[in-house]
């Protein structure tokens, strides 16, 4: 178990990296830690580590206070989005490198090393330098050496960002099984919103230092905590509509909506539709969004159809072969959708 | 760049740097202050003020610099810094990484090989060989020229040391531009020969601009090194009558043979000054454009 | 098309000018030693190695290359340990005024190792009791040496990823190592290339090692070099080309050994 109170980080200079960070988790859960880039998420991961020192706050690991405690007696084992394999050692000495600290025995090692290669399907490439792997072979050299140590928790930061897509689908699904074979607390960094969806158990998202929103993956998607988590989750982005508020009414790109229970006026009101839940209709419909086709984006099973409304660009989703040409008039007809009062989610 | 990547914490890398700071302490700057004290004494090296010198105040500094032997030193080593590590040994070095860039061949590696020996030689046998190859007599030059008695070093010895430093020192520009021009990447030499741009456009848009920072560098470590070269005494002993007296020589004879100390000291001293004018010249082109920039770049937190 | 082939042709001759240039004084050193009566003129000679007999008559020839190899090697090694440390912390912990310190240093070592300090360096190592001791010799030119060294290696230090360094701390490496287990094995070619620099630096060297060695018996070899002269004053070319030949084939060795193995380059270039 990881916790984290009230963890601050400011460097030199002013940048408040990290923002008074409360977080805990749970043993062998695998949890994202998801942001755009400058969000902080490298350096929360960092400063678990010890690598960086906090401005102020408590870190502890297993109820242990390790806030103090340098790196390595913090019983965690890294992976680098570099990988950080030694380039002038061979498989067999990287992966037994942590042994070899803890001063295990030469023979021993070596074994704990052939049997953990084994795990990886590594055992062809023991004598290679990494020189001579590729990509996803250095990669999963990298998580042999942290499995060797048998750690606490395992911090990876971007693990799969530097694999070409297809290895990335590919690694991404043997990561999820072998975190759940080993069951040991996992914590990674990512800026991509649908390895974070794919493999964590919980995701924290990240921005300029805070964390805007912790929970499942389903929670996350399903009700966006905020704009910003709506804008950046989901693999085409929400649509995000300013909206009036008339009474019971809602004036939304041309549309009138039924408002929901509880709703009152704010500054801003955004109304939010995820491109997948929403029907195309080429018949006029009251409580649908009226436009021209403009775009048509082929995703394979899917299109991505782009629709000029009046004053904005509404996007969604339909089935292979259901895309009528550009230029169309149709109607968007909004199935599940989501409004935000001044950025933060509408709760009825 | 990251911070203390190995976790040594101030104290361990004070203990670090440490011995290296003792050792050149007593052996370099020790030395130093002594000569710049040194320079305002009537310190010589026999007679009555080699055992109780004199301060003498800036009478030493006065001197040197009313004395036209000083100045004209002064502009002989100007042309040869100039001439030998500027135009000469950064040149060729440059043109020597560029074209041995591409090239794998034996006869790449040998020229390589041979500009490197050059360099590694020992100084004192180096003296022997271009004496060899420029005397007066016997000289091979003479021999393969047919040119004989021809007094090179008489003749023209500031050319000859000039000549013979390039000889000398090209290989370490060679060396740091070949390093240097592995960081230019191949696609944007590529793009610029798409857009039909000759060898001169190519360096001057795509290669210095990305390796300015090594070409100052290098310019600020010759110059210096150059500047302040005892060898070409070998050569010529700074004659004749003075027309290859670079100042380190210059020094040397008034120290030495005419065995005024302080006033050796005094013009060291203002050899460290006009160093100094050099180096922040350097550091200024080096600050100027991208200076503020990378400074901020490096210093920028991790994400 | 034209352009391309006319380029190469210039760089092929531009090659050939430069190899001429560059082995045109080197000759004398492969024949001289041979001959029979050397003269300065660079000749094919009247095959002989009775000059490499005398040489080794002279008493003091092959003691000075040993010297050589003391005060060289002795040099090299300080150099290269203090300076490798030194670098490494500078590198890697951010000292105010780093900079402009190790410029400053630089520009003191390119003067000082000149004529400029004989004096008070002569008369240092005399109250320091260092006159006519190889440690003096090593001390003396280390001083010198260091700060260049410092900056080149501090920026093999810089271009190297500090990841490593993180990595093996994060499984509980100490500094020292990080040291010995990584930062060493990655910049080896730096440490070998100052080592050699180093070495041909002192084995060249003449100013410091004949002021502060008076006994012949410890004079290394370029101070040997020049007393092979006749009792006239005329120099002794048999003797003198024989010995720099001799003398030159060991740092050349050391060249060769280092440059295949671990490669003789600037890493990134030095940067600044």
């Amino acid at each position: 178990m990881i916790s984290l109170h009230d963890l601050t980080k400011i460097f030199p200079g002013g940048v408040r990296a990290l923002d008074g960070i409360d977080l805990t988790v749970a043993d062998g859960e695998f949890f994202a830690l998801l942001g755009p880039s400058g969000c902080g998420k490298t350096t929360l991961l960092r400063t678990i580590a010890g690598l960086e020192t906090p401005t102020s706050g408590k870190i502890s690991i297993n109820d242990t206070d390790v806030t103090a405690l340098p790196p390595g007696n913090r019983d965690l084992a890294m992976v680098f989005q570099d990988y950080a394999i030694f380039p002038h050692m061979d498989v067999t000495t990287n992966i037994a490198y942590p042994l070899r600290i803890k001063k295990v025995p030469r023979a021993q090692r070596t074994a704990k090393a052939a049997e953990v290669a084994a795990r990886l399907s590594l055992t062809e490439l023991l004598h290679r330098r990494p020189a001579e792997l590729s990509g996803g072979q250095q990669q999963r050299v990298a998580l042999a050496r942290a499995i060797a140590c048998h750690p606490a928790a395992f911090l990876f930061d971007e693990p799969l960002s530097n694999l070409d897509a297809r290895l990335r689908l590919e690694a991404r699904t043997f990561l999820k099984r072998l975190q759940r074979e080993l069951a040991v607390t996992t914590v990674f960094v990512t800026h991509d919103q649908a390895e974070a969806l794919a493999l964590a158990d919980r995701i924290a998202v990240m921005s300029h230092g805070r964390m805007v929103q912790v929970g499942t993956p389903t929670e996350i998607f399903h009700r966006p905590a905020t704009t910003f988590v709506a804008s950046f989750i989901g693999s085409t982005p929400m649509n995000l509509l300013p909206a009036r508020l008339a009474g019971a009414a809602l004036h939304v790109a041309g549309a009138t909506l039924p408002a929901p229970a509880g709703l009152t006026p704010a500054d801003h009101l955004t109304y939010g539709v995820r491109p997948e839940y929403m029907d195309l209709s080429l018949t006029e419909r009251p409580d649908a969004f009226p436009g021209v086709i403009s775009v048509l984006e082929n995703l394979g099973t899917h299109t991505l159809v782009t629709l000029e409304t009046p004053g904005t660009l509404i996007q969604l989703v339909v089935p292979e072969g259901d895309e009528p040409p550009i230029g169309t008039p149709a109607w968007a007809v909004p199935r599940r959708a989501l409004i935000y009062r001044d950025q933060t989610l509408h709760t009825p | 760049m990251s911070g203390d990547a190995a976790g040594l914490g101030k104290g361990r890398a004070t203990a670090f740097v440490l011995p290296a700071l003792v050792l050149i302490t007593v052996f370099l700057i020790f030395p130093a202050l002594w000569t710049i004290y040194l320079g305002l004494t009537d310190y010589r090296l026999t007679g009555l003020s080699a055992a109780n010198p004199r301060i003498v105040g800036l009478d030493n500094y006065t001197g040197a610099l009313g004395d036209p032997r000083f100045r004209t030193s002064l502009w002989l080593t100007l042309l040869y810094v100039g001439g030998s590590a500027i135009v000469g040994q950064a040149g060729l070095g440059f043109a020597l990484a560029w074209i041995l860039r591409s090239r794998t061949g034996a006869v790449s590696r040998l020229v390589e090989g041979v500009v490197l020996l050059s360099w590694i030689l020992p100084s004192t046998v180096v003296g022997f060989l271009w004496f060899a190859l420029l005397d007066r007599d016997d000289g091979t030059l003479n021999a393969l020229l047919h040119t004989p008695g021809f007094a090179w070093l008489l003749d023209h010895p500031l050319l000859s040391i000039i000549v013979f430093n390039v000889w000398r020192g090209t290989a370490f520009s060679m060396m740091l531009y070949s390093a240097a021009l592995e960081n230019v990447p191949p696609s944007h030499l590529e793009t610029a020969r798409l857009a039909d741009a000759g060898v001169p456009q190519q360096l001057r848009d795509v290669v210095f601009p990305r390796i300015r920072r090594h070409v100052l560098t290098n310019l600020l470590l010759i110059s210096l090194w150059t500047f302040n070269d005892f060898t070409p005494f070998v050569l010529t002993g700074g004659g004749p009558e003075g027309r290859s007296e670079i100042l380190p020589v210059y020094v040397y004879r008034v120290a030495l043979r005419d065995g005024e100390l302080g006033v050796g000291a005094a013009i060291s001293f203002l050899i460290l000054l006009i160093n100094l004018v050099f180096a922040l010249a350097y550091l200024r082109l080096l600050r100027g454009r991208n200076g503020r920039r990378e400074i901020a770049a490096a210093g920028g937190p991790h994400t | 098309m034209i352009r391309h082939t006319l380029g190469r042709l210039t760089a092929t001759v531009f090659l050939a000018l430069v190899l001429a240039f560059f082995t045109l004084p080197m000759l004398w050193l492969a024949s001289a030693p041979f001959d029979d009566t050397p003269r300065i003129t660079t000749s094919v000679p009247e095959f002989t190695l009775n000059n490499f007999a005398a040489i080794l008559d002279n008493p003091y020839a092959l003691g000075s290359i040993r010297n050589s190899l003391i005060q060289g090697g002795g040099a090299a090694v300080l150099v290269v340990v203090l300076a490798a440390l030194a670098a490494y912390a500078l590198s890697r912990v951010r000292v105010p005024g780093r900079d402009v310190l190790l410029y400053l240093l630089l520009l003191l070592s390119s003067v000082v190792t000149g004529t400029a300090a004989m004096v008070p360096v002569f008369e240092l190592a005399t109250r320091l009791d260092l006159i006519d001791t190889h440690l003096g010799v090593i001390l003396v030119v280390s001083g010198g040496l260091l700060p260049a060294a410092i900056f080149i290696l501090k920026d093999f230090m810089d271009e190297t990823p500090t990841t490593y360094e993180e990595s093996a701390r994060v499984f509980g490496a100490t500094p020292l190592q990080i040291m010995r287990h990584i930062v060493v094995p990655l910049v080896r070619p730096g440490l070998a290339t100052i080592a050699v620099w180093a070495l041909a630096s002192v084995w060249g060297g003449f100013l410091f090692q004949f002021i502060l060695l008076r006994d012949p018996e410890k004079a290394p070899g370029s101070v040997i070099l020049y007393t092979l002269y006749t009792e006239g004053g005329a120099p002794r070319l048999d003797l003198i080309s024989t010995f720099s030949l001799l003398y030159s084939l060991p740092v050349v060795a050391m060249y060769l050994f280092v440059s295949q193995r671990y490669g003789f380059r600037f890493h990134g270039g030095i940067k600044a």
